[in-house]
C-alpha cells in the first residue's frame, strides 16, 4: 500500500472543507446528502398517505363529505398555484447563483466578490410567495377554527351528518387534514428559515466566494416540499 | 477548532485524536468522527446499564411463581424501560454509531465522514432524546411495552407514553442523520483505488444498514407521532371506537421495527466478517455473496413484518404472503453464516477474544434465526406468539447475536480507538461467562414459551419454577459476564500494554495508521492497490 | 438548461393543475368506480415528474441520482402494496365466512 502526497498547505483557506479534496467532492456529497435526506422525507410523508389512503378507502363517503362541506377547493387551488410560482422562482434563483459561478474545481481563478444577477431579488420572491401559501393556509384553519371542525375540546359534534355518514368518520378525515397539512406547513417554515439564510449569505456574497452549492441544496428542499402539496392538493380537496 | 496540518512535521505518537486537546469543551464541540465515536460509546454503555437494571429486576421477580417483588404494575413499567432503552437506545445505535463511526472513515481511507457538524448533532439529539425517554420512565414510567401497541397506548395508559415517545422520535432522527452520514461517506469519500469491491465487508454491511436506517425510521417516527397526537387531541387515528384501525397502527410500527432487527443484527455480521478474516488469517470466502447479502437483507427485510401481526386480525392471504416473504429472508442470513465458516476452513485459527466472542456469535445467531423459521410458519407461530418461546428467540438474535458481535468488535479494535491493548487472559474469560451465562439463560425460555408460558407477567404456575430459576442463574452470571468487559477494559486504559499500530496481523486501512490514529487519520491519503482481505500478503503475528 | 425550460415547465404545471380542477367537476366515476381519484393521482404524478426531472435536475442527473430518487419511491410502494395486501383481502367481520361442507 502506497501513499499519495496529498496537497496539504492550502488547507485553511481553501474553498472546501478540511474533510474534503476538492469543491467537487464537496459539491456531491452535499447534493448526495440532500437527495438520501429527501427519501427519508418521501418514507415520512408517505406512511401517513398510507394510512390515510386506507381510511379513505374504508370510509369514502364520508371522506367525500367532509371535504366537500368543510375544505374550500379553490384557496387549495390558488395555494398550489402559489406554490408552483415560488418553485419556478426557485429553479431560477438556482440557475442564477450557478450560472454565475465559475466552472467548479478551477481551483486557480481568483475568488469573486459581488452577488449573482438576481439572485437576491429570487430568493425574496420565493420567501414571500412562500409567506402567501402560509397565510391562505391560516385562514382556511381560522375558517375551520371557527366551524368547530378543529381537533381538540370542542371537536365537531354536528348537528346534521346526512344518513349513512358517522360523524367520527368526519373527524378522522378533519383530522388527517389537519396532520397532513400541518406537517407540510411546519416544512415550509423550516424552507423560510433556510431561504432567510440563504438570502442573507447571497447578499453577502458569501456564495460568491466560496462557490458553495447551497442555493442548490436548498432549491431541491423546496421543491420536495413543493411535491408533496401536489399529492396533497388532489387526495384532499377533490374527493368526488 | 484547533487546525492541524495534514501532512507537514506529521510525529508519530505525538500526535493522536485523543491527546491533541484535553478540554471538556474540545470532546463537547469536537467535530472528529473518532472522538463522537468515543462520546456515543460513553452515552450507549449508560444506557445499557440502565437496561439491564431492568432486566436484573425482572428476573429476580420471576425466580419465583408469586407475583412478589414486583407489584404487577411496576413489573410492566420495568419491562417497557427494559425493552425501550436496549432497543432504541442500545441496540440500534450500539455498532453503527461506535464502531462504524470510529471506523467508516479509516476504513476509506478518508480524513472524516462527509458531514461532520452533521455527526456531533446526531450524538447531541441521541442523547437529548435518551434523556427525555429516561426522564419519562423514571417519573412515572410507561406500561406499554416498547411496542406502544394501540389503542391502549393511545387510549387507556397512564403513564408519560407522549415524553418517551419524544424521547424516541429525537433517537431516530439521530439514527437517520448518522445513516445518511454513512451513504455519502461510502458513496464519495473512498480512497483512490478503493472501488466497491475492494471495500471491506464492514463497509458493506454498514451501506446496508444506513439504507434501512434512512428509509425506515422516518415511518416509526410518524407514527409514535400519531400516536402521541391521538393521545393529546383525543382523536381516533387509531381507536376502534372511533373508525380507527389498530392494526394499522401494527402494520406501520412492524414496517420499520422489524427491518430494525437487521439495524442491529447487520452491523454485528459487518463485525464478524472482519474478524473471521483476521483470525482465520484468510480471505472471506465467497466475498461478492456476503457483500450482496447485505444488501438483500436490507430489502427483503422491508417485506415480512407482517408475521410479527399473524394473531392480530390481519388478513389470512397477507398472513400467507408474509409468511413466505419471511423465509425468503433466511437465504441471505444463512449464505453469510455459511461464508464464515467456510472462511474458517483450512484458516490459521487464532482463538484471541475477539474471535472467541464471533465464533459465539456464530452459533447463537444460527440458533436464533433457526427458530425465526418457526415463528415464519403460521400454525407455530399461532401456538407460541406471546410467550417466552419469542422472547428467547429474539434474545438469541439481539443478545447473543448483536451484543457479542458488539464486544468482540469493541475488543478487536479497542487497541485502534485507545491505544491500549486489553488483558488477553481476562478477555477470553470473559467472552466464555458470557457465553454460558446467555445460554443458561435463554435456552430455557424456548422450553418455557413451548410450555406455554406467556410472556409480560410477573406471575405464572408453579411447574414453571425450576426453568425460570435456571433462567435467572443465568441471567446472573451473563451479568458478571457484562460487567468484566466493563471493568477491565477500563483497567487497560491506564495500566493495559500500549499497542502497536496493527496488534493483530489484520488487514483493512484502519490497521496503516497509528493507533491511536491522529485527528485526521492519516499521514496522508492512502491508495488502495490490494483487495480487502489479502491477508496472503500479511504476516501472521506469534506473540 | 436554458431559463426558457422553466418558464415551459412551470406554464405546463399550471396547465395541469387547471386540469386536476376540471377533471374533478366531472363525474368520471359512472363510466369505472375510482376513475376519479385515478386521473387526480395521474396528473399529480405527471406534474411531480415534471418537478424532479426538469426542476430538480434529474435528467441530466448521474444514475445515483435516480438510484436515491427511485428508492424511496420503491419502498412507498412496498409499504402501500404490502399493507393494502392485507385492507383489500380482510373478510368483513359483520359478514361470516359461509362455510360450505357438503354432507351426503
Amino acid at each position: 500500500m502506497t501513499s499519495a502526497s496529498a496537497p496539504a498547505t492550502e488547507h485553511e483557506h481553501a474553498d472546501h472543507a478540511h474533510q474534503f479534496d476538492d469543491a467537487i467532492q464537496q459539491h456531491e456529497a452535499a447534493t448526495l446528502g440532500m437527495w438520501t435526506f429527501l427519501a427519508t422525507e418521501v418514507l415520512f410523508f408517505g406512511a401517513l398517505l398510507t394510512a390515510y389512503t386506507i381510511y379513505r378507502h374504508y370510509y369514502f363517503d364520508a371522506f367525500r363529505y367532509a371535504s366537500h362541506e368543510y375544505l374550500r377547493w379553490y384557496l387549495g387551488a390558488i395555494n398550489t398555484g402559489v406554490l408552483l410560482c415560488s418553485s419556478l422562482t426557485v429553479a431560477l434563483a438556482v440557475h442564477a447563483a450557478q450560472h454565475h459561478d465559475h466552472a467548479p474545481g478551477q481551483s486557480a481563478a481568483p475568488p469573486r466578490i459581488g452577488q449573482p444577477k438576481h439572485l437576491v431579488p429570487l430568493l425574496l420572491v420565493t420567501m414571500l410567495l412562500g409567506l402567501v401559501f402560509l397565510c391562505i393556509k391560516g385562514t382556511e384553519y381560522y375558517i375551520d377554527y371557527r366551524e368547530n371542525v378543529v381537533p381538540g375540546p370542542s371537536f365537531f359534534h354536528p348537528e346534521h351528518v346526512p344518513p349513512g355518514i358517522d360523524a367520527s368518520h368526519i373527524r378522522l378525515f378533519m383530522t388527517f387534514y389537519f396532520i397532513l397539512t400541518g406537517i407540510h406547513a411546519t416544512h415550509m417554515i423550516v424552507g423560510l428559515g433556510l431561504f432567510s439564510w440563504l438570502t442573507w449569505n447571497a447578499h453577502r456574497g458569501t456564495f460568491a466566494r466560496t462557490r458553495s452549492n447551497a442555493v442548490e441544496i436548498c432549491g431541491l428542499y423546496w421543491h420536495f416540499v413543493d411535491l408533496v402539496w401536489i399529492f396533497l392538493f388532489p387526495l384532499l380537496y377533490l374527493i368526488r | 477548532m484547533t487546525s492541524i496540518p495534514y501532512n507537514p512535521a506529521f510525529d508519530e505518537r505525538s500526535h493522536t485524536y485523543l491527546n491533541i486537546d484535553y478540554g471538556v469543551r474540545s470532546w463537547l464541540l469536537t467535530t472528529d468522527h473518532k472522538r463522537i465515536a468515543i462520546l456515543y460509546m460513553l452515552g450507549i454503555t449508560f444506557f445499557f446499564f440502565i437496561g439491564g437494571a431492568a432486566a436484573v429486576l425482572i428476573r429476580i421477580e420471576l425466580m419465583t411463581p408469586a407475583g412478589d417483588l414486583l407489584s404487577d404494575d411496576t413489573y410492566n413499567k420495568m419491562f417497557t424501560l427494559h425493552g425501550v432503552m436496549m432497543v432504541f437506545f442500545f441496540l440500534i445505535p450500539s455498532i453503527p454509531a461506535v464502531l462504524g463511526n470510529f471506523l467508516i472513515p479509516l476504513m476509506l481511507g478518508a480524513r472524516d465522514l462527509a458531514f461532520p457538524r452533521l455527526n456531533l448533532m446526531s450524538w447531541y439529539l441521541y442523547m437529548i432524546g435518551g434523556a427525555i425517554a429516561l426522564t419519562a420512565l423514571i417519573l412515572g414510567g410507561v406500561d406499554t411495552g416498547w411496542t406502544f401497541y394501540t389503542p391502549y397506548s393511545s387510549v387507556y395508559s397512564n403513564g408519560y407514553v407522549v415524553m418517551t415517545i419524544v424521547g424516541i422520535f429525537l433517537a431516530g432522527f439521530s439514527s437517520i442523520l448518522t445513516g445518511l452520514n454513512f451513504i455519502v461517506t461510502t458513496h464519495k469519500m473512498r480512497a483512490p483505488g478503493l472501488y466497491w469491491t475492494r471495500l471491506p465487508l464492514f463497509i458493506w454491511s454498514m451501506y446496508a444498514t444506513s439504507v434501512m436506517q434512512v428509509l425506515g425510521t422516518p415511518v416509526v417516527a410518524i407514527t409514535l407521532t400519531l400516536v402521541a397526537i391521538e393521545r393529546l387531541f383525543h382523536v381516533g387515528i387509531f381507536n376502534p371506537a372511533w373508525g380507527g384501525d389498530p392494526i394499522l397502527f401494527q402494520h406501520l410500527f412492524w414496517f420499520y421495527s422489524h427491518p430494525a432487527v437487521y439495524i442491529m443484527v447487520l452491523p454485528s455480521m459487518a463485525v464478524v466478517s472482519e474478524i473471521v478474516a483476521c483470525f482465520s488469517h484468510q480471505r472471506v470466502y465467497g466475498y461478492i455473496f456476503v457483500a450482496f447479502s447485505s444488501l438483500a437483507i436490507a430489502l427483503i427485510s422491508f417485506l415480512v413484518w407482517g408475521h410479527h401481526m399473524f394473531v392480530s386480525g390481519q388478513s389470512t392471504y397477507a398472513s400467507m404472503i408474509f409468511s413466505i416473504l419471511s423465509f425468503m429472508v433466511a437465504i441471505p442470513s444463512a449464505v453469510k453464516v455459511f461464508n464464515w465458516t467456510a472462511t474458517l476452513y483450512r484458516g490459521s485459527v487464532d482463538l484471541k477474544t475477539p474471535m472467541l466472542y464471533v465464533l459465539g456469535f456464530i452459533g447463537l445467531f444460527t440458533l436464533g434465526g433457526l427458530t425465526g423459521l418457526f415463528l415464519a410458519s403460521i400454525a407455530v407461530d399461532v401456538h407460541v406468539t406471546d410467550t417466552y418461546f419469542i422472547v428467547a428467540h429474539f434474545h438469541y438474535i439481539m443478545v447473543g447475536g448483536a451484543v457479542s458481535a458488539y464486544l468482540g468488535g469493541i475488543h478487536f479494535w479497542w487497541p485502534k480507538m485507545t491505544g491500549k491493548m486489553y488483558p488477553e487472559w481476562w478477555g477470553r474469560f470473559a467472552a466464555f461467562v458470557l457465553f454460558i451465562g446467555f445460554n443458561l439463560t435463554f435456552f430455557p425460555q424456548f422450553i418455557l414459551g413451548y410450555l406455554g408460558m406467556p410472556r409480560r407477567y410477573h406471575a405464572y404456575a408453579e411447574e414453571f419454577q425450576v426453568l425460570n430459576v435456571m433462567s435467572t442463574a443465568g441471567a446472573s452470571i451473563l451479568a458478571v459476564g457484562y460487567l468484566l468487559p466493563f471493568c477491565y477494559l477500563i483497567w487497560s486504559l491506564k495500566y493495559g500494554k500500549t499497542a502497536p499500530a496493527n496488534p493483530f496481523g489484520a488487514a483493512g486501512l484502519e490497521w496503516q495508521t497509528t493507533s491511536p490514529p491522529p485527528t485526521l487519520n492519516f499521514e496522508s491519503t492512502p491508495i488502495v492497490e490490494d483487495e480487502a482481505y489479502a491477508y496472503d500478503k500479511i504476516e501472521v503475528p506469534y506473540d | 438548461m436554458q431559463t426558457r425550460t422553466y418558464y415551459i415547465i412551470f406554464a405546463w404545471l399550471m396547465g395541469l393543475l387547471i386540469a386536476t380542477v376540471a377533471a374533478s367537476f366531472l363525474n368520471l366515476d359512472r363510466f369505472f368506480p375510482g376513475l376519479n381519484a385515478a386521473v387526480a393521482l395521474c396528473i399529480a404524478a405527471a406534474k411531480a415528474m415534471l418537478v424532479v426531472l426538469f426542476f430538480m435536475h434529474v435528467r441530466h442527473a448521474g444514475k445515483l441520482t435516480w438510484i436515491f430518487a427511485s428508492a424511496a419511491f420503491v419502498w412507498l410502494g412496498i409499504m402501500l402494496v404490502l399493507t393494502l395486501n392485507d385492507y383489500l383481502t380482510r373478510h368483513p367481520v359483520d359478514q361470516p365466512i359461509q362455510l360450505s361442507v357438503q354432507t351426503k
